[in-house]
């Protein structure tokens, strides 16, 4: 398995370069026709230097940044120790060396997300909603797609990747909408007498660049975003030996057509599925970070055993398409280990019941006392005195 | 002059890729320790549940006495059971004995109501899932290095230094191996 990294690592250093030559070059045209003195050696500079500092910033503040916009909630084992279990499993079935931190994030729309720059600082956030909806099995494929994505270092890099290419776009519209107010003329016009023609075809270059890089940078980077969500898949069904949970989650995901409310444009592609139900009808496109969630189904479902080579089969079956979705090394597996059967499932219809509220109600230090009338009663943090009476049946519970 | 040179590299190349082999053998000896001490973490972490279990359903279980002396007898032979092999099978009776209870269970619906008795049924489940997931990645360990041990050139070195193959660990869940029987 380890393999699969390096060859993941591999592919990772092209893209950087690529993307990395598409931003130099782009400075470097912008600054040159800003101000040919410079030879557009500052402004590649510049370029590189924006990256390097947001980077620096997603690196060590990705993970909590994402946190506190989606407004998580770190959850102890107490809260939902089924929730724990399942991660500590698919700990133990990755091998990885630590447990994930585990947040809850308090939204309707079932969804999940992993980040953390390294297996050491990773985290992973499950709404609500998905906690009250998805079954045993299916968190349990849900939360090993999760693991498999910090497995397959796939946070760090996609992270990286998204930052290079937001700083591309963000040069590129600085110079285009600066063209669009100074109507073509440079601001900056030198005042050498020969360099006007030149002037003009560097205009027309720095122009051409702004517009074509990160479109082809876009490209690039959703291509990948996409190929990692099958080998997420791939690698989850590896870890859980059970392709049914995650396909029959996703199911229930795409099923649901409430939104997000605290997922936006930059952190849609860190989620398990699209938050927002307008990119899910954009999803076949080339435009997309996710795969379209109907394909990713059909393919767990059509998989005779659980190994990346069973995988890959499903996936050019259904595709038409020969292309390595596993890196190669992921293929040369030998053995494809059969798939299991379905877990007892004890979370009952009962407590599936719980809906999201209450599980945001634990999660804020809630105390649940049941009464023998049947009701629940939901005791805030904030709440001092030693007993408390039941709403509807007038009996005294001490606390 | 020069062929004590070659020798001489000869010597050094053939050094360097025995302590190679010798490391990489030791690496892959200590994975398969640790795999084994993540099994044995889960099934104590199982035997320690069980007392529990039986003092919650005891009380709602009168007709199951055998099933839970059965539980109880299997518990202590496999926390006195030593080495994989023995573990494997003594566990696999027990994993068999808490299968009756769980078909049992049903029922009896007061206890599958109890919420005591839910939170136990689901960290037994988890327990039995980690032991499955654990015994996933040793057996894949067990696998890799006894493949190791067995192929050439890392036999010679592993010959040398007596390591020895280790043994998977295979659960026999009885239920699943006795004939389902059929009736209309």
């Amino acid at each position: 398995m380890w393999e699969l990294i390096q060859a993941n690592r591999r592919k990772s250093f092209l893209l950087f370069i690529l993307m990395g030559i598409g931003l130099i070059m782009l400075g470097a045209a912008v600054s040159y026709y800003l101000n040919p003195a410079g030879m557009g050696i500052d402004g590649a500079f510049i370029a590189v230097l924006i990256w390097i500092i947001m980077s620096l910033i997603s690196y060590y503040k990705g993970a909590s940044i994402l946190l506190s916009a989606s407004k998580a909630k770190k959850v102890t084992s107490e809260v939902h120790p089924q929730l724990f279990n399942i991660v500590e499993e698919m700990k133990i079935a990755s091998g990885l060396p630590v447990m994930p931190e585990i947040y809850i994030i308090n939204e309707e729309a079932p969804n999940a997300f992993a980040a953390g720059r390294s297996p050491k600082h990773a985290v992973v956030a499950v709404t609500a909603g998905l906690l009250a909806r998805l079954n045993r099995d299916e968190l349990q494929g849900v939360i090993a797609h999760e693991m498999a994505h910090i497995y397959n270092r796939d946070i760090r890099f996609m992270t990286l990747a998204g930052v290079m290419l937001g700083s591309i776009v963000l040069i590129s519209e600085i110079f285009l909408r600066g063209m669009l107010i100074s109507g073509g003329g440079a601001r900056y016009r030198s005042s050498n007498s020969n360099s006007g023609q030149g002037q003009a075809i560097i205009m027309i270059i720095a122009l051409v660049l702004s517009i074509l890089v990160p479109i082809f940078a876009g490209l690039l980077y959703y291509s990948i975003s996409r190929k990692r969500e099958y080998l997420a898949d791939a690698t989850g069904v590896r870890f859980s030996r059970y392709p049914e949970g995650l396909a029959s989650a996703l199911e229930k995901i795409s099923g649901t057509k409430i939104e997000m409310k605290t997922a936006n444009k930059v952190t849609s592609p860190m989620y398990i599925a699209l938050p927002f139900s307008k990119g899910k009808k954009a999803a076949a496109g080339l435009r997309s970070t996710h795969p379209p969630i109907e394909e990713r189904i059909r393919i767990l479902r059509s998989m005779d055993g659980t190994g990346f080579l069973s995988y890959q089969a499903a996936y050019s079956d259904l595709k038409g398409d020969k292309s390595n979705i596993i890196p190669g090394s992921g293929l040369q597996e030998s053995e494809n280990p059969g798939i299991r059967k379905a877990f007892d499932d004890v979370s009952d219809k009962r407590s599936v019941k719980r809906n999201a509220g209450d599980i945001m109600m634990a999660a804020n230090n809630y105390h649940f006392i049941e009464c023998s009338c049947g009701l629940r009663i939901k005791v805030p943090p904030e709440y001092k005195k030693k007993s408390i009476n039941c709403t509807k049946c007038g009996t005294v519970h001490t606390l | 002059m020069v062929p004590l040179i070659v020798i001489l590299a000869i010597v050094v190349v053939l050094i360097i890729w025995f302590v190679v082999i010798y490391n990489s053998l030791i690496k892959l000896r200590n994975q398969v320790k640790n795999g084994w001490s993540q099994i044995d973490v889960q099934l104590k972490r199982r035997h320690d549940l069980i007392p529990n279990l039986i003092e919650t359903v005891k009380g709602y279980m009168k007709h199951e006495r055998e099933t839970l002396e059965n539980i109880t007898t299997y518990r202590s032979q496999a926390m006195n059971a030593s080495g994989v092999g023995e573990k494997a099978q003594a566990e696999g009776l027990l994993g068999g004995a808490l299968g009756a209870l769980k078909i049992a269970v049903e029922a009896y619906p007061d206890l599958k109501a109890n919420q005591n008795f839910l939170s136990l049924q689901e960290e037994l489940t988890s327990t039995e899932n980690k032991i499955s997931f654990a015994r996933q990645s040793y057996n894949d360990q067990v696998l890799f290095y006894n493949n190791k041990i067995q192929m050439f050139p890392s036999n010679i070195v592993a010959g040398m230094f007596t390591f020895k193959e280790e043994e998977f660990f295979e659960l026999e869940d009885p239920a699943e191996k006795a004939v389902p029987k059929v009736e209309f």
